[in-house]
């Protein structure tokens, strides 16, 4: 399989206690194709329909209309060929403290999609290709990092096994959705570092699902700013960044923390009081009860 | 405050920038231990001055202390927490010391909020979900203006909601019934009730989107410059920080390891683990980073 299409998504939520009628739109005609060796990022804020999306390409969900082609043909909506369909899917959630079971080690989590998918039997090539995905993420040594635990280990390397479990199948198409923004932030690139490096190894298309403009820029090839649930803008990542069209990428942009802008907002404030001072004595008023300012 | 002689890198115009500046609360050689088995020494050593009117951001990972240095600085601390050494003096409005690790039972009731208020970590969930925001708001007056009237509460109540931009109207809502930027506001509210000459502010805006986040500190920075209260502002967010604060001081590892104005954290930082936090963030605008795509650190393995 090479190419995965989304084509005039939609996603409906009935409104809880409206009975028959009402109905939320997620997700509004929502096209894209992902290609091989590709990376778009879909960013948005809270509520903007970007998880939805991910959800219903990973299955979790159904769309209420709309389609996902695999090679220009329509996937799977159950049976083997749902499997088949996870298998080349896969997913890394952003929680990956909830995301690996804490009952079970390391190996556990890497040797099930293994086995339900066919890609090793008997336990010498089970541990071999356990081993073998460990050390593809990073966690070395592999033997000692199979028997841990989730809770002996840190987010990072928690985040690292994410990756490991959605390769082990053979995915071909990797659904991330915020993989690293509950991370230390000293990590989160090495993160982000390792999935690009896989993606260019394995020539897997990665759908980065984020709302950090930033890594979003410089981690994929698209951008696609979604906001409540409809495409806004799209296009080259360094074009979208740089050269922004649509308003709302403007005010995305513009409230993202910028060190550049040193003192900036606090100009701002300043001449807006000045302003608004002129017209009541308000803040004039405060700032004696005070005293001056030192600073 | 004299150069510091041991303790965080810096660089001598920092102390040039904070000559002239009156001091509102100085920390010195703090240290805080968790007594557990092995005790965890969670702050170590820690020296820092604010100054009025200043907002100085304290960076750091999780696990750094930055919390813990926060909560100690207003002697909210609790077991298995406990100061260790250090102390930490607050410089009044009308010129009195106060030493705040002296302080228990009444005398330390009646300082906290009234002198340092907080806003807390997840104040998402910091609002109490069965009282209205009103009986929240009242409650501050009641336990810290007793001869308040309801009248004055209320009009008061209302005009410190209209301060952070809420509508006055919610006073009878509930947490749940308000946004998540809403919450903040409503936090930020009572925090500032009393007139507080130092704000502690532990994440305020991190679980928020940016478009919220970006109101909310306009919001603190237009109080600040009305108020004039001091701020320190607790974040993992280094380009945040550099962006508001007027200094910073970055912590690892339960120590201070660099402290300076946020200027000079940006154009020259001093230590190796602040240029590692700034690197962690790419720029926005800037050219792509040689480290995109290709400094894949494996740092974090060691087990």
């Amino acid at each position: 399989m090479s190419t995965l299409e989304v084509k005039n998504l939609i996603k409906d939520f009935r409104v809880r206690g409206s009975g028959a009628g009402k109905k939320f739109r997620a997700v509004d005609d929502v096209s894209f194709t992902l290609e091989p060796g590709r990376t778009i990022a879909l960013v948005g804020e809270s509520g903007s329909g970007k998880s939805t999306v991910a959800r219903m390409i990973s299955k979790l969900e159904t769309p209420t209309s709309g389609e996902i082609l695999i090679d220009g043909r329509k996937s799977a909506t159950r049976g083997r060929a749902l499997a088949e369909y996870r298998r080349n899917v896969q997913m890394v959630f952003q929680d990956p403290f909830a995301s690996l079971n804490p009952f079970h080690t390391i190996a556990h989590h890497i040797e099930r999609p293994l086995r339900l998918h066919g890609k090793a039997k008997g336990r010498t090539e089970i541990d071999a290709q356990v081993h073998q995905l460990l050390e593809r993420v990073n966690l070395t040594p592999a033997p000692i990092v199979a028997a841990r635990r989730p809770h002996e280990l840190s987010g990072g390397q928690r985040q690292r096994v994410a990756i490991a479990r959605a390769l082990a199948p053979g995915a071909r198409f990797l659904v991330a959705d915020e993989p690293v923004s509950m991370l230390d932030v000293s990590i989160r690139l090495s993160v982000l570092n390792l999935l690009a490096r896989l993606q260019r190894e394995e020539s897997l298309g990665v759908l980065y699902i984020t709302h950090d403009l930033a890594t979003a820029r410089h981690f994929s090839d698209e951008i696609i700013v979604m906001f409540r649930g409809k495409i806004v803008e799209r296009g080259p990542s360094d074009e979208v960044i740089l050269n922004p069209q649509h308003d709302y990428t403007k005010l995305l942009l513009g409230a993202a923390p910028n060190p550049e802008n040193h003192g900036r907002l606090r100009e701002e404030v300043r001449r807006e009081l000045a302003s608004a001072s002129a017209t009541s004595g308000d803040a004039g008023a405060a700032r004696d009860r005070f005293g001056t300012a030192d600073l | 405050m004299t150069a510091l002689t041991t303790g965080p890198l810096t660089t001598p115009d920092h102390a040039e920038s904070i000559a002239g500046l009156a001091p509102v609360l100085t920390a010195r050689n703090v240290s805080i231990e968790y007594e557990v088995t092995p005790p965890v020494k969670a702050v170590k050593d820690v020296s820092l001055t604010l100054h009025r009117g200043e907002i100085l951001g304290l960076a750091g990972e999780s696990g750094c202390g930055k919390t813990t240095l926060a909560y100690g600085i207003n002697q909210l601390l609790k077991p298995p927490a406990l100061r260790t050494a250090g102390e930490i003096v607050f410089h009044d409005q009308d010129g009195t010391d106060i030493d705040v690790a002296a302080l228990e039972g009444d005398a330390l009731r009646a300082f906290r909020w009234d002198k340092i208020s907080m806003v807390f970590q997840g104040a998402m969930n910091s609002l109490n979900p069965v009282i209205s925001v009103r009986s929240q708001l009242f409650d501050v007056f009641t336990t810290h203006r007793p001869g308040m009237s309801n009248a004055e509460k209320l009009e008061r109540s209302r005009e410190l909601l209209q301060l952070v931009g809420v509508d006055p109207n919610r006073l009878d809502s509930f947490a749940h019934e308000l946004s998540g930027g809403m919450r903040q506001r409503v936090m930020i509210a009572m925090a500032l009730a009393l007139n507080p000459q130092v704000m502690i502010m532990d994440e305020p805006t991190t679980a928020l989107d940016v478009v919220v986040q970006r109101g909310i500190l306009r919001e603190i920075m237009r109080l600040r410059e009305q108020f004039n209260f001091a701020v320190v502002f607790i974040t993992h967010d280094l380009p945040l920080l550099l962006e508001i604060s007027d200094r910073i001081a970055v912590m690892r590892h339960g120590e201070i390891v660099e402290l300076n104005t946020s200027a000079n954290i940006f154009a020259k930082p001093q230590h190796e683990y602040t240029r590692k936090l700034l690197a962690s963030f790419p720029s926005l605008t800037g050219d792509r980073g040689s480290f995109v795509r290709s400094g894949e650190s494996t740092e974090g393995n060691a087990l």
